[in-house]
């Protein structure tokens, strides 16, 4: 599937400065891969040693926290719109 | 700093910042000395990064704290030097981000911190004491994160203050904005208690209700903080705004005569105010002002949002993030971002963090009011509720001296209370009066 990426600030020396990027995956991880594939290093960002989402990572896919899906294994309709934002405090 | 927008400050109104151009977010790259700081750190890989509004580390997303030179601190600060200080929070700026150019102070800290007895003897402690940040300017204990935040945001050159926020926020950043003449954009929640909403619009600037959680809105915000050229207080300047918290645990120490409690009790929404009490207490020793801290740090939550309750109950590291459905709005983040850092704390102090029943809020709010005479909103309830429930579970024991942290007024929830009982209406009738209160059944 083909989706639209949004990037934050910090991934953005991995992508040209781009704010929005295009990846393809039937699931998130499998976008993941593709995303190193095409803009190398951005895996190792967003997942640790094991393989996992990084604790300060929050990835949405159409404004759902993949945490409350089926995290990395969250499938991806043809057009999502998947957001990477750094967790922040709050108050 | 301040120099990036002399000649295009006419430019930077609101309704045209959704255009930006490129120059404006080069804020923050001039060099910005704040006292006593070294620098920014990562709490996960311990990175280091120089003084900037940034929040987050660029390799591991681990979220930045700020680094002090706390030698130069230890040389610096004494209690005679922080007795000699204004009576606000900014006593303590030695161990605050504290730019040259002076802060932003409009009376945050000071607040009441007296003994509960009345509490302590319904409970069955010895020693209680409640620390109420109701007093601050705009009624809760933002008052000092934003304080800081803000003061730096303006060292960096930022003119524009902004937050996500579950009310008390929204609150404190429209009004330091307005008495430092910034301007303020807020985002809430739409379902907001009206105290907090009319308590925000009060002071101008723009509020903008989002149709979504807390998390929605703190997501919105994460979002935009890489576009817009504002200072959110909890996103760009989280690692500074965080340390205001810290003067809570000051004011704690100083008021029992530089040494800290056996036991304190403290609401959990991010984890930000947990873990920044205990850096507090272990930062007043560092420098040389308060034995070492042995003080068992207990977190409140309420059922409703509780990731990081349950998390401590399961024995795990990781918070599951969880939609929230509580009464407590302020305490309704269910991605909570220090909830890991808390979960250490409590464990490493020997604390606990307790989930409490929705409806022992409300009561928690009438048994502090009842007991002590203190009206506070419904985090304040959880937190005399999760006192409760530690004191009865033993987690607390009965001759543990303990600061409840009460961190916001109750007229900001009166919501949470219902309906308001009183009496029948009487006429101005002597002899009505026992008739009215017979009816309450109560003494006369």
């Amino acid at each position: 599937m083909s989706v639209q990426v949004k990037v934050p600030t910090q991934l953005r020396t991995l992508t040209d400065g781009a704010s929005e990027v295009s990846g393809t995956g039937g699931d998130v991880g499998s976008l993941i891969k593709d995303l190193d594939a095409s803009h190398p290093g951005l895996g190792e960002r967003l997942l640790d040693d094991s393989g996992q989402l990084r604790r300060f990572v929050n990835v949405y896919v159409n404004d759902e926290d993949v945490r409350f899906l089926d995290g990395l294994g969250t499938t991806l309709p043809e057009g999502a719109q998947v957001s990477i934002i750094p967790a922040v405090a709050g108050g | 700093m301040l120099k990036f927008a002399s000649h295009h400050r006419r430019e930077l109104r609101i309704d045209a910042l959704f255009s930006l151009p490129t120059y404006v977010l080069s804020i923050g790259n001039e060099a910005v000395t704040l006292k006593h700081v070294r620098g920014l750190f990562c709490k996960e890989c311990g990175k280091e990064y120089p003084i900037a509004p940034q929040h987050v580390c660029e390799f591991c997303f681990g979220p930045l704290e700020v680094g002090y030179d706390y030698e130069a601190i230890a040389s610096s600060i004494s209690r005679e030097s922080i007795a000699s200080g204004p009576r606000s929070m900014w006593r303590y700026a030695d161990l605050l981000p504290t730019p040259a150019e002076g802060v932003i102070d409009i009376g945050a800290g000071g607040t009441t911190m007296r003994p509960a007895p009345r509490l302590a003897a319904e409970l069955g402690l010895k020693k209680l004491w409640i620390k109420t940040d109701a007093g601050n300017p705009t009624h809760s204990f933002k008052d000092r994160v934003v304080s800081v935040a803000l003061s730096v945001a303006r060292s960096f050159g930022y003119e524009v203050a902004a937050c996500a926020s579950t009310g008390n926020l929204a609150n404190a950043v429209a009004a330091h904005a307005a008495a430092s003449g910034m301007r303020s954009v807020v985002f809430i929640p739409s379902n907001l208690e009206t105290g907090k909403v009319a308590g925000t619009v009060v002071f101008g600037g723009d509020v903008v209700p989002v149709d979504g959680s807390y998390d929605d809105v703190n997501r919105l915000c994460a979002e935009l903080s890489g576009s817009r050229p504002w200072a959110f207080v909890n996103v760009n300047v989280r690692p500074y705004y965080a340390e205001g918290s810290k003067t809570l645990a000051f004011e704690v120490a100083e008021k029992l005569g530089w040494r800290t409690p056996d036991a304190m009790v403290v609401p959990i929404a991010s984890g930000s105010l947990f873990t920044k009490m205990a850096k507090g207490m272990r930062e007043l020793h560092s420098v040389g002002l308060t034995p070492e801290p042995h003080v068992q740090i207990h977190g409140a939550q309420a059922e409703g949002c509780s990731p990081v309750a349950t998390a401590f109950a399961e024995g795990v590291n990781e918070v599951r993030p969880v939609k929230p459905n509580t009464i407590a709005k302020s305490l309704a983040i269910g991605n909570p971002a220090d909830g890991y850092y808390a979960l250490g704390e409590a464990r490493s102090s020997g604390g606990t963090i307790e989930s409490v029943p929705e409806e022992s809020v409300a009561e928690g709010m009438r048994l502090l009011a009842r007991t002590e005479g203190i009206f506070t909103e419904t985090a304040g309830g959880v937190t005399i509720a999760a006192l409760e429930q530690a004191v009865r579970s033993r987690a607390i024991s009965p001759d543990q001296e303990t600061v409840a942290l009460i961190t916001g007024i109750g007229l900001k929830t009166i919501e949470a209370l219902g309906a308001t009982k009183t009496t029948r209406t009487i006429r101005p009738r002597v002899e009505e009066v026992d008739a009215a209160l017979g009816v309450r059944g109560e003494a006369v």
